[in-house]
């Protein structure tokens, strides 16, 4: 097992270089850049601007003394923000975007496992029907109509919440309900799939012919069958959530990482850019990782693969 | 042997009392609180404004900045010369409280007030201008604005390109420590209106230069505990995309008639949100609203809609090298085939003022005379004229805007018309804003879309663009006879004269239309009515210690 998990870490290396090299020449290609505005700047002071930024050097050697910087640790300074570094802005919006992703994940787990789980139990029944009914919804539904219908009935109608904001605590309900409704839905189908699956299998049949009751049958023997979809299915789902926040944060006016990652790249803000896609490309290949290993401990079979 | 029954009550209550707990902790969480804002019992309520500001501010440096969101908080950090009137933005007193002009109008004397001190007790001295505009100029900075000092000092601009190295050759000097004496290249009738901005505003440079020095832009100096202004507010808190908050200042001169104790500056992004945030108390004032809600308001709450002219063009800019607009009859049918009553009403919606001419009328007492008149009847007659009857054989043609919903809506609308009335099919294009801007300064493009806002209330922004050359003039128009009128415009010894100069320059544009005027912009957002002192003015510019709130 370590032995994987040491091959896994030392293919990220190489892999990691890559995204850094392609990134870093194809936004240096894409028409306008950091000082394209619509007031034009007159040349001298553009001349001025690229010098302190070093865009007038050769791009070759802006690309190596990235790679230096790199090495360091050293993000850059943001282009778009004169006063701060990429270091301290992603310190600064990664805990933000991790909390919402957590809570979410949080909701999705608890809302979808237990309605899964609710829906396995009484297949068929009223329940199950209800609980199915309203994962579909919550799958049809884009997180972008969620948002504002919730912002509508539950802030500006009923005056529980803020509009927006990631002010108070009572801020994380509203985004953390609508990014983790919408994967709870998932996650609820998922469960009560694999349960379904489970329950019909003989040994469930056998621990019933023993006298377990219907609680150790659940828990003990089906809910770890139902829970190998949704483990397989959280590995991109984490990072989904977390590189997707992009339309919460929007819609929430949340201070987070998705939003600065999509901002940054319509103000050809270099460094920020490439920051942030190594951070979100190096958090998906450990995620990844985490998930494999997951998988194996749950599920003994795959350890002879 | 326990029934399904059984075995289902024994289930539910667990499921039950995870469901439970999450609900109870949601509702606890509800009772920390609905409003952003502080507030403690028993004293009387702080007046505090809650200001939506659009984007994060990239920096709060005069000097290293160029938006409107900056300038908003700016103008509560820091004070110039000169400050906007909060009625009608004409220049008043600022640090300066009076000033003298030399008979050739080209030396300002300005006499500073001696009350006035920087936050941290130093007082303001005309030394510590003399040293801003030193800063401003120094090319290592990269200060974008830098050519609103270096146009009109004499001095300034070779300072700048480094042709000249002794900054004491310049025109700016302090005899003594309430005096600052300006020279300038030539007379410019407007340039105390142009003082206003925030490029002519002081920086506490004993301050930054602690900083890392003060030829770069992003040091620390503009941090929260660092930060040392001489406005009406200083600065409190700046959480990055959360909120950056000043409070009022205990050493600004004016202190006594300042209003508001604190303002919470908001960088809201999305429109949506804003007006979301708006209704639930959570803002004062937004710095827009989206244009389909405008109607509801304008019916259920028109004390808190408030829609205003604002020193805007709204054009489509036309690229005279390339046809079929090289030919200035199809650039007058264009422009005379569309509508544009009909598009502010049904599509604009905003209650902007349809443009017949480049010149906003109404400008620092200025009204053009000249104006784009003609039916559609003429626009036909000269499109075929130009050998396209009624439409036939006209060239492709590409309308470049960029991505957004009311450009694309206004962009549609006026395809629809030409179609209507000349029987000529455009296409439409639509790149994101930086991709746009590329086109539209390497001039890779046919028809594009255009928006200015005057930098100061003067006819001279709007009509300064337009000489061969000019930085912001994407038209490929040259035209001798106006880069001619633009240089004596310069020279006119009076308002009287200049603005006759400035009739011409309107004649001509309106003439030979290298670009196609579409409407004056307003600016609609909404306001409390709790907020006072807030007026409507043309650059849409609010000295904050003229405002107040009721709490």
């Amino acid at each position: 097992m370590l032995r994987f998990i040491a091959r896994r870490i030392l293919e990220t290396i190489p892999v990691l270089f890559v995204i850094v090299t392609v990134t870093f020449f194809m936004i240096r290609f894409v028409p306008g850049g950091p000082f394209t505005a619509e007031k034009a700047v007159t040349p001298e002071i553009l001349r001025n601007l690229e010098a302190h930024y070093g865009l007038d050097q050769p791009l070759w050697k802006q690309y190596f003394n990235y790679l230096g910087s790199l090495l360091h640790g050293d993000l850059g300074p943001s282009f778009k923000y004169p006063n701060r570094t990429v270091n301290e802005i992603i310190a600064e919006k990664l805990p933000v975007s991790i909390e919402l992703g957590t809570e979410a994940l949080l909701v999705a787990l608890v809302l979808g496992l237990t309605a899964g789980v609710f829906a396995a139990a009484r297949r068929n029944s009223w329940l199950d029907y209800g609980a199915s009914g309203l994962a579909m919804v919550g799958i049809c539904v884009p997180t972008f109509v969620m948002g504002p219908l919730l912002v509508l009935v539950c802030a500006i109608h009923f005056g529980w919440f803020n509009a927006s904001g990631w002010y108070t605590p009572a801020d994380r309900v509203l985004p953390a309900l609508t990014l983790g409704g919408y994967y709870a839905a998932y996650i609820a189908r998922l469960t009560r799939g694999g349960m379904l699956e489970v329950l019909n299998q003989d040994y469930i049949r056998t621990a019933r012919a023993k006298g377990a009751s219907e609680l150790r049958i659940i828990f003990r023997h089906a809910l770890r069958g139902g829970l190998l979809p949704v483990v397989a299915f959280l590995g991109p789902g984490i990072a989904d959530i977390l590189t997707g926040s992009f339309v919460i944060e929007t819609i929430f006016q949340i201070p987070g990482l998705g939003r600065e990652f999509v901002t940054s790249a319509f103000n050809r803000d270099y460094t920020l850019i490439t920051g942030t896609v190594i951070l979100y490309a190096a958090l998906i290949i450990a995620l990844n990782l985490v998930v494999d290993v997951v998988q194996v401990w749950l599920n003994p079979k795959l350890r002879f693969e | 042997m326990e029934t399904k029954t059984v075995g289902f009550c024994r289930l539910f209550p667990m499921g039950n009392r995870l469901l439970a707990l999450f609900v109870a902790a949601a509702l606890l969480l509800n009772g920390c609180g609905r409003h952003s804002a502080d507030s403690v019992a028993g004293a009387p309520p702080k007046k505090i404004l809650n200001f939506g500001n659009g984007t994060e501010p990239q920096d709060i440096d005069p000097q290293a900045v160029n938006g409107v969101p900056e300038f908003n908080i700016i103008l509560a950090l820091l004070e110039g010369l000169v400050s906007y009137d909060p009625h009608d933005q004409h220049p008043i007193p600022g640090v300066a409280k009076s000033w003298e002009i030399s008979p050739d109008n080209l030396v300002y004397t300005f006499h500073l007030r001696e009350d006035a001190k920087w936050s941290n007790g130093d007082p303001v001295t005309a030394q510590d201008f003399l040293l801003s505009y030193k800063r401003m100029l120094t090319p290592s900075l990269g200060a974008e604005y830098a050519y609103m000092i270096f146009n009109y000092v004499a001095g300034a601009k070779d300072y700048y390109d480094g042709k000249l190295k002794d900054f004491s050759q310049v025109g700016i000097k302090a005899p003594d420590a309430h005096t600052l004496q300006i020279t300038l290249t030539h007379p410019t009738p407007y340039l105390l209106k142009a003082m206003c901005h925030m490029a002519w505003f002081p920086v506490p440079v004993k301050v930054i230069a602690k900083f890392g020095g003060l030829d770069r832009k992003g040091t620390d100096w503009t941090r929260p505990g660092n930060f040392v202004g001489n406005g009406p507010f200083r600065l409190k808190s700046w959480q990055p995309n959360q909120r950056l908050v000043v409070e009022r200042s205990p050493t600004y001169w004016d202190r006594a008639n300042v209003k508001l104790d604190e303002i919470d500056f908001f960088p809201v992004e999305n429109a949506n949100a804003e007006e979301n945030m708006f209704r639930t108390g959570q803002l004062d004032i937004t710095s827009e609203l989206p244009p389909d809600k405008i109607p509801f308001y304008k019916r259920d709450h028109p004390d808190q809609l408030r829609i205003a002219p604002f020193l805007g063009l709204y054009f489509y800019s036309c690229n005279v090298k390339r046809p079929p607009l090289d030919n200035v009859k199809v650039r007058r049918a264009l422009a005379l085939a569309i509508d544009r009553e009909s598009l502010i009403k049904n599509v604009v919606k905003g209650d902007e003022q349809p443009a017949y001419a480049v010149s906003y009328p109404g400008v620092a007492g200025y009204v053009p005379r000249a104006r784009l008149t003609g039916t559609v009847d003429e626009a036909r007659r000269l499109l075929a004229e130009a050998g396209y009857p009624d439409g036939r054989g006209f060239p492709p043609l590409e309308l470049l805007y960029n991505t957004s919903e009311g450009h694309r809506a206004i962009a549609e609308a006026i395809q629809q018309m030409w179609k209507k009335n000349l029987n000529v099919d455009i296409s439409l294009h639509n790149e994101e804003w930086k991709v746009y801007l590329d086109a539209l300064n390497t001039k890779n493009y046919q028809l594009g879309r255009y928006g200015w806002i005057a930098d100061y209330i003067d006819p001279n922004v709007f009509l300064d663009l337009w000489e061969t050359g000019g930085g912001n003039n994407d038209t490929n128009w040259s035209d001798p006879e106006y880069d001619r009128l633009l240089a004596a415009s310069r020279a006119a010894p009076n308002d009287q004269d200049r603005y006759e100069i400035y009739q011409k320059m309107d004649a001509i544009l309106v003439d030979q239309l290298p670009i196609i005027p579409i409407y004056y912009y307003t600016r609609v957002h909404l306001v409390s009515p709790k907020v006072k002192g807030y007026w409507p003015t043309l650059l849409d510019m609010h000295p904050w210690q003229y405002v107040d709130i009721d709490r």
